[in-house]
């Protein structure tokens, strides 16, 4: 007989041990890139070969520099997700597959928090 | 006991390239070089943090005709990870699996991608006078 609760016995399951949070979790992020890299490559457009005070007073509308940081973190987070996905597809030996899924998810997030500290410092500062 | 050699399967060389495998491979090369984006425009952001010199020399290095060839492959990726991904969605709400529509649909991203490109590439240089 089973004794666990049906909420007890999904957890963790899965090949990945995770269930469906990745599957979702790039949707997700997929979804939100589609307006914003569409928004992204239009402004950018404007933006060539233009000098600093050009690219500072673009930021400065408030609104562009909240959909750029939006960008930002769904591009890394998505990112992230899929290159996961190749590593595990193609690193075949147990050490080095985690090692680099590590480096990875580290560096999307140190990126992220770059890239978003840099939008902040050209509106603010 | 010395661990014998298991054969490996799917064997790639001995299946004829399809639509269907050719853009599913293209889709996650896209989305590799697309990562890859993501660190020039983390050059391109955080260079203008240094200053007006550091920008302008970011300006220039994406302007440089590598600089352009990779901006343009960018803009490939970006327009067919874009568009497949928007496929996939499809796929995901259990729509279009069969072939015909497969077939359409991933003539339609090929398509996209390439006059997207085009058109965008030919708005930059417009706008940058070459």
């Amino acid at each position: 007989m089973e004794m666990r609760s049906p909420l007890s016995r999904v957890r963790g399951l899965g090949a990945a041990h995770e269930g469906a949070h990745h599957w979702w979790a790039q949707r997700l992020t997929g979804v939100a890139l589609v307006p914003l890299t569409i928004w992204f490559v239009c402004q950018a457009a404007q933006l060539i070969g233009g000098d600093l005070p050009a690219m500072k007073s673009w930021l400065a509308t408030g609104q562009n520099a909240v959909l750029m940081i939006a960008l930002i973190i769904a591009l890394f987070h998505h990112a992230q997700l899929g290159l996961q996905v190749v590593i595990e597809d193609y690193v075949h030996s147990e050490g080095a597959k985690m090692v680099s899924i590590l480096l990875v998810k580290l560096g999307a997030v140190f990126l992220g928090i770059l890239n978003t500290y840099a939008v902040l410092k050209l509106v603010f500062v | 006991m010395a661990r014998r050699e298991r054969p490996l399967s799917p064997h790639l060389q001995v299946y004829r390239p399809q639509i269907t495998s050719v853009l599913s491979i293209t889709h996650r090369a896209t989305g590799v070089a697309l990562a890859g984006g993501a660190l020039v425009l983390t050059y391109w952001i955080t260079s203008a943090t240094y200053g007006a010199g550091a920008f302008d020399t970011a300006q220039g290095v994406v302007g440089s005709w590598f600089g352009k060839l990779v901006v343009i492959g960018l803009l490939f990726s970006l327009y067919y990870h874009l568009a497949n991904g928007i496929r996939h969605l499809m796929w995901d709400a259990g729509r279009g699996f069969d072939l015909p529509t497969v077939r359409s649909t991933g003539w339609t991203v090929v398509i996209f991608s390439v006059v997207a490109t085009a058109a965008t590439a030919a708005v930059g240089f417009k706008i940058t006078g070459g």
